[in-house]
């Protein structure tokens, strides 16, 4: 397509990025940049490894260590974790990929990293095995997870075969009212289109809302995209983009990014464009979000309480509900401010950034975590990290009474060892509240910074409106 | 990859929605770097229950997985749609698939067949009258037969082109080196590398 009057931005990209198209068959796509990481990939090296086959571009590959990585000091003492990362690192060797290791300066979780550092651009086709890929979208890419199979074929060629998706747009209108962030916008979008709502479409998160949010508040939103079903989710480059790239290591420099620059403002959907769905979501009337349920589309308001699993719709509806009470031992009818947890985890590529440290660090200041919980504050990266530590945000949380760890996927997945027990209850700023999800049988409670912050504090599910003033600090009395 | 044509097996009824790749195979199973040996993880904490249907006989020799809908939410992870075909899958039916698991099984050999829900229903009714009753997916057809109940279903019309001959994606991509090597000739310059790294 030359022509590209009435596109949607996510049709820009596909148009731009046609390596052959034929009718019948999916189109072949470029991709600018392959994240690699330690538990999707060993498996695509041997297929290379047996067919005798290169990497075609090492030099667009990158993989680092997140979702094993132990987030304390010390060995990898879990021995088929080890094996894991180990693997990475040989195959990262033999094949010429750079592999950023455990103390790297540029280790962290694939999808804080890529920002980061600069590789993630506007106008970008980005993958990696690994579906919270859609985080990149944030800045005007066309990036979507891959399975192990699909590593392989970009390892080898560069390219994927895909029929085009479908776009979706999602309009959130007027300014959030104070406490409220992206993590509700995005909790909001997928109560309301449920977790298959977005399958088969690239998502475009606009309206003034969306402008008004920073890149990590768009990645978020982009990040949990996955969660209702679509791949990809993305936001239109625009000035808040530019500035947060300007000057990273991989940014363009000089007349380069004035060329980069002027490619970037072209990104945008066309007014004329049509899309395939939209929905309009009022910025005006959200407040927080929080889970009830064992998927992250069962979500109520903070404000309002467990929902009767009589009016979840159809029978099926019904009986998902009634099996995630079970699962996460709650009864209808509770008002989720008298939950309590057990854990707080505040972390993860969704919410382990340092705007998101930033935000919880002063909520936490002056004040104690309620006794009996435990919270865990693990940054996205080692850059994150570090930043926070220059910033002393990570005396603010250790005074609180909360751990400080290092960069990596920790509690929101569970492989390395920080897991719930079974039973445990835990508010945290991840994006999967699946059965086991956080560690066998434990329950989560998919909430945002704020929210992760003022719960800890309070012992129950909470928001910071809930708490008094710092000068009389709360954890003491709870 | 094994060619699909026809296939005949017990089919097992799975009367839930939103069956998320973290239930098909918990994160702990990823751990492994081989190909083989996730036939155990599969459903691995729901096993754990001596009722499940994969516990039982004869669903335990099942091979055609009767799914609801939104089946393989969640994760990429393609560890799910190997440790299905390990444990003997063939097939899985159901009116609604999350998209990286359908293209992961595509790869594979594992046929999601997409079918209407009231389908689904009544092959769910008929495999719970008679346990043990065999399903036969026919993929150049697109139909189903189990029992009194005759459905088609749809599959991209390219995945079962390659399902049904076997073919491997990336051979059938190296052959269109040219066009790739065309298409990296007239990437912009200031597209980022990853050797360029100021470390
Ligand atoms: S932080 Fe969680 S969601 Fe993000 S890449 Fe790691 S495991 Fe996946």
């Amino acid at each position: 397509m030359s022509d590209t009057s009435g596109m949607t931005l996510a049709e820009k990209l596909w148009a731009q990025h046609v390596v052959r198209s034929v009718d019948g068959e999916p189109d072949l796509l470029y991709i600018d940049l392959h994240l690699v990481h330690e538990v999707t990939s060993p498996q695509a090296f041997d297929g290379l490894r047996e067919k005798g086959r290169p990497v075609r571009r090492p030099d667009l590959t990158l993989a680092t260590e997140d979702h094993n990585v132990p987030t304390t000091l010390g060995p990898v003492t879990d021995l088929t974790s080890r094996t894991q990362l180990e693997a990475l690192k040989a195959n990262c060797d033999e094949f010429g990929i750079v592999h950023h290791e455990r103390g790297h300066r540029g280790q962290g979780i694939v999808h804080v990293i890529g920002p980061e550092l600069g590789l993630t651009q506007p106008g970008m086709t980005i993958v990696c095995g690994d579906s919270h890929t859609s985080t990149h979208g944030a800045f005007g890419a066309l990036a979507f997870g891959i399975g192990t199979s699909e590593v392989e074929h970009v390892l080898a060629t560069q390219t994927l075969p895909l029929r085009p998706f479908r776009t979706m747009a999602i309009t959130v209108e007027g300014t959030l009212p104070d406490g409220v962030g992206a993590k509700d916008i995005i909790l909001a979008v997928i109560n309301r289109i449920g977790t298959g709502g977005g399958q088969g479409y690239v998502l475009e998160y606009r309206g003034p809302a969306i402008e008004a949010l920073s890149m990590e508040g768009r990645m978020t939103i982009c990040n949990m995209s996955i969660e209702a079903g679509a791949r990809a989710g993305m936001v239109a480059p625009d000035e808040t983009t530019f500035a947060y790239l300007r000057g990273r290591p991989h940014a363009p420099t000089g007349a380069d990014w004035d060329a980069a620059v002027d490619a970037w403002r072209q990104l945008r959907t066309d007014d004329d464009a049509v899309f395939d769905a939209e929905i309009v979501i009022d910025g005006e009337e959200l407040s927080p979000y929080v889970t009830w349920g064992t998927n992250p589309a069962q979500s109520v308001q903070l404000g309002q309480s467990v929902p009767d699993p009589q009016t979840a719709g159809d029978d099926d509806a019904q009986d998902a509900a009634r099996r995630a009470l079970t699962y996460m031992g709650l009864e209808a009818g509770t008002p989720m401010r008298e939950i309590g947890v057990d854990a707080v985890f505040l972390g993860s590529c969704t919410n382990g950034r340092i705007e998101d440290l930033r935000l919880a660090a002063d909520i936490l200041r002056g004040r104690t975590i309620a006794p009996g919980v435990r919270m865990l504050v693990v940054p996205g990266s080692h850059a994150v990290r570090q930043q926070a530590e220059t910033e002393g945000l990570d005396q603010v949380f250790l005074d609180a009474g909360a751990e400080w760890r290092l960069a990596g996927c920790s509690m929101c997945l569970g492989m390395n060892p920080d897991q719930l027990s079974p039973e445990e209850r835990c508010a945290s700023t991840s994006n999967r509240n699946f059965e086991g999800r956080q560690g066998a049988r434990g329950r989560t409670h998919l909430v945002s910074p704020a929210v992760a912050a003022a719960t800890a504090v309070r012992g129950t599910l909470s928001s910071p409106v809930d708490l008094t003033p710092t000068d009389a600090p709360q954890g003491a009395l709870v | 990859m094994e060619p699909f044509t026809t296939h005949t097996g017990i089919g097992v009824p799975m009367r839930r929605s939103n069956v998320d790749t973290d239930q098909i195979i918990p994160a702990h199973w990823l751990k492994r770097v081989s190909r083989t040996g996730f036939e155990e993880g599969l459903f691995s904490r729901w096993r754990e229950d001596p009722g499940f249907v994969l516990n039982t006989e004869p669903y335990a020799r099942g091979s055609v997985l009767v799914a609801g809908p939104d089946f393989g939410t969640g994760s990429s992870r393609e560890h799910a749609v190997w440790a299905l075909q390990q444990f003997g899958f063939r097939a899985v039916l159901s009116s609604k698939f999350a998209d990286i698991f359908r293209g992961n099984s595509g790869k594979q050999g594992l046929l999601t067949a997409e079918l209407d829900q009231g389908d689904i229903e009544l092959i769910w009714k008929q495999l719970e009258a008679e346990p043990g009753t065999e399903v036969t997916v026919d993929l150049p057809a697109r139909s189903v037969v189990c029992g009194d109940v005759t459905a088609g279903f749809r599959v991209d019309d390219y995945v079962a082109w390659r399902l049904e001959n076997g073919l491997d994606d990336i051979s059938l991509t190296l052959q269109h080196d040219e066009d790739i090597a065309g298409y990296e000739q007239q990437r912009p310059g200031w597209k980022p590398t990853v050797t360029a790294a100021v470390d």
